[in-house]
């Protein structure tokens, strides 16, 4: 029994980890949903959080997340295609995954220059005979930013689906007179959902939890659920609406999980 | 700061002078420091536990139970710990921004190692035990150097995550503790600077660095690698 005991000492470290720092936190979240900006047991932050203010934000953020991971996938899809036809592949990904290892904010920072009125942008605009335009601050600035960030994040399991793709199926799909394009919409495309589906996954949901992209690029003008949450953490101080918006992003995750969920699970 | 005169070091001389800024660095050298070696120390024991669970069950519940931290948005994280810290009376501060550090450092120290675990072939472990060696000698004589570039690995991914994290840290550090990336959010909502470019262009540097140190570890350690995946 002692020798039983002794054995498992060691997970013990590992086991306070996930009590405290993984079961707690989210046990709290659900527990502070329940109370008022007074600090009273209700459920007040339920019934505003349908109350149409919240309800458009909710719709705004997804609406935004939607168009993102949307523009993403289309940018990315022919990426990794063309990717996997080139001679040096683990080169060109390892180039394209590099910018994501560089710090968020500092991709953001970078946006804040080239974007700016006096930016790269800016003045190529003014060359073209455009003339120079209000990019910062906008829709437009706050999705493209968030696409180039997000990008790296699709292409990598799209990447690796359509690396994995068997070339023969190819072959006896034009042997059997199949057009590129049926052969890339029944072979191709169905072969290669489980990449789109974890792409889509790793991208919307980050997408909806945007917090610092909304300030700084989009001005404020855009109000993701993360920003909300941040807001009535750290400004507001109302944790409880805070924590229910928490609770929503966290029900609205795990549904996203299971509907882009592979069939292969529990490995 | 839009017309272009020409190159020069005045700013990051600048830099190297302001010791407000200094310091800011100096704390987050250290908290990534301090985190990245307690939550590998953790989770390789975390790993080691997963590893030996018995039970199926228990394997994917604890797997499960790690992968939380990595698929939470980084705001519910940095809002649960917000509460978690207050409930607990732990002042925000140095120590609230380490402990959440390695927090959400220890389930990639896990991901890391447990391949390495699982490549290891059992029958090291019963010819060290014939050999009559004790637990702590197959722990620290066969495991540890046989997952050693797991946990390299591991460490440097710590390292780096603990360095770029903005999120987290963001809510957790009360007024007084500040780490880089919050800095240069808080300097960059203030609009664009020439000091704010050259911090930038060292923290761009330093974890071009990490990435080049983790690259050539786990180039030297997987020839059958694992990609590029993060």
């Amino acid at each position: 029994m002692e020798n039983k005991l002794t054995r498992s000492l060691y997970a013990v470290p590992y086991l306070l980890w996930i009590i405290l720092f993984v079961v707690a936190p989210i046990l709290l979240v659900l527990y502070y949903s329940f109370f008022n900006i007074e600090g009273q047991l209700s459920l007040s932050n339920y019934e505003k959080f349908f109350t149409p203010v919240y309800l458009k934000m909710i719709f705004s953020s997804f609406w935004y997340a939607f168009l993102i991971t949307a523009i993403s996938l289309a940018v990315a899809y022919p990426a990794a295609y063309l990717l996997t036809k080139t001679t040096h592949k683990q080169l060109w990904l390892l180039l394209i995954i590099t910018p994501s290892w560089i710090n968020l904010l500092l991709k953001a920072y970078a946006f804040l220059g080239i974007f700016g009125t006096y930016g790269a942008a800016n003045n190529f605009l003014e060359m073209v005979g455009i003339g120079s335009k209000q990019i910062l601050f906008t829709d437009f600035s706050f999705v493209f930013v968030s696409v180039y960030i997000f990008i790296p994040f699709m292409i990598l399991p799209i990447f690796n689906s359509l690396n994995d793709l068997n070339p023969t199926l190819l072959d006896a799909a034009n042997d059997l007179g199949a057009s590129r394009w049926t052969t890339f919409r029944r072979v191709i495309f169905p072969l290669t959902i489980d990449g789109v589906k974890s792409g889509c996954q790793v991208v919307f949901i980050p997408a909806l939890s945007l917090f610092m992209l909304t300030r700084l690029i989009a001005g404020n003008r855009v109000i993701t659920l993360g920003t909300a949450i941040e807001q009535h953490f750290l400004v507001t101080e109302d944790w409880g609406m805070g924590s229910m918006i928490s609770v929503f992003l966290m029900i609205t995750m795990v549904l996203i999980m299971m509907l882009t969920g592979s069939r292969k699970r529990g490995a | 700061m839009y017309d272009f005169k020409g190159f020069t070091l005045d700013w990051y001389k600048e830099l190297f002078q302001d010791t407000r800024l200094l310091i800011i660095v100096l704390n987050t050298i250290v908290v990534a420091l301090l985190a990245a070696l307690i939550s590998t120390m953790i989770g390789v024991l975390g790993a080691l536990a997963i590893h030996m669970a018995r039970k199926r069950n228990t394997k994917n519940a604890l797997l499960s139970l790690n992968n939380v931290l990595i698929v939470s948005p980084d705001v519910i994280i940095g809002a649960s710990f917000l509460i978690l810290f207050t409930m607990a009376g732990i002042k925000l501060g140095f120590y609230s921004v380490l402990l959440s550090h390695i927090a959400f450092c220890i389930p990639i120290v896990v991901l890391m190692v447990l391949p390495k675990l699982s490549e290891m072939s059992p029958s090291l472990i019963d010819a060290a035990r014939d050999l009559g060696a004790s637990g702590w000698d197959v722990f620290s004589k066969v495991i540890i150097p046989y997952i050693s570039p797991g946990i390299f690995a591991g460490f440097f991914m710590a390292l780096t995550y603990s360095f770029d994290d903005f999120a987290v840290t963001f809510f957790v550090t009360g007024n007084g503790f500040s780490t880089l990336s919050v800095e240069i959010y808080s300097l960059a909502r203030r609009g664009i600077s020439l000091h704010i470019n050259a911090l930038s262009a060292l923290l761009f540097l330093f974890t071009m660095l990490l990435v080049v140190v983790y690259y050539f570890i786990s180039k030297r350690n997987k020839p059958n690698g694992m990609g590029v995946g993060k």
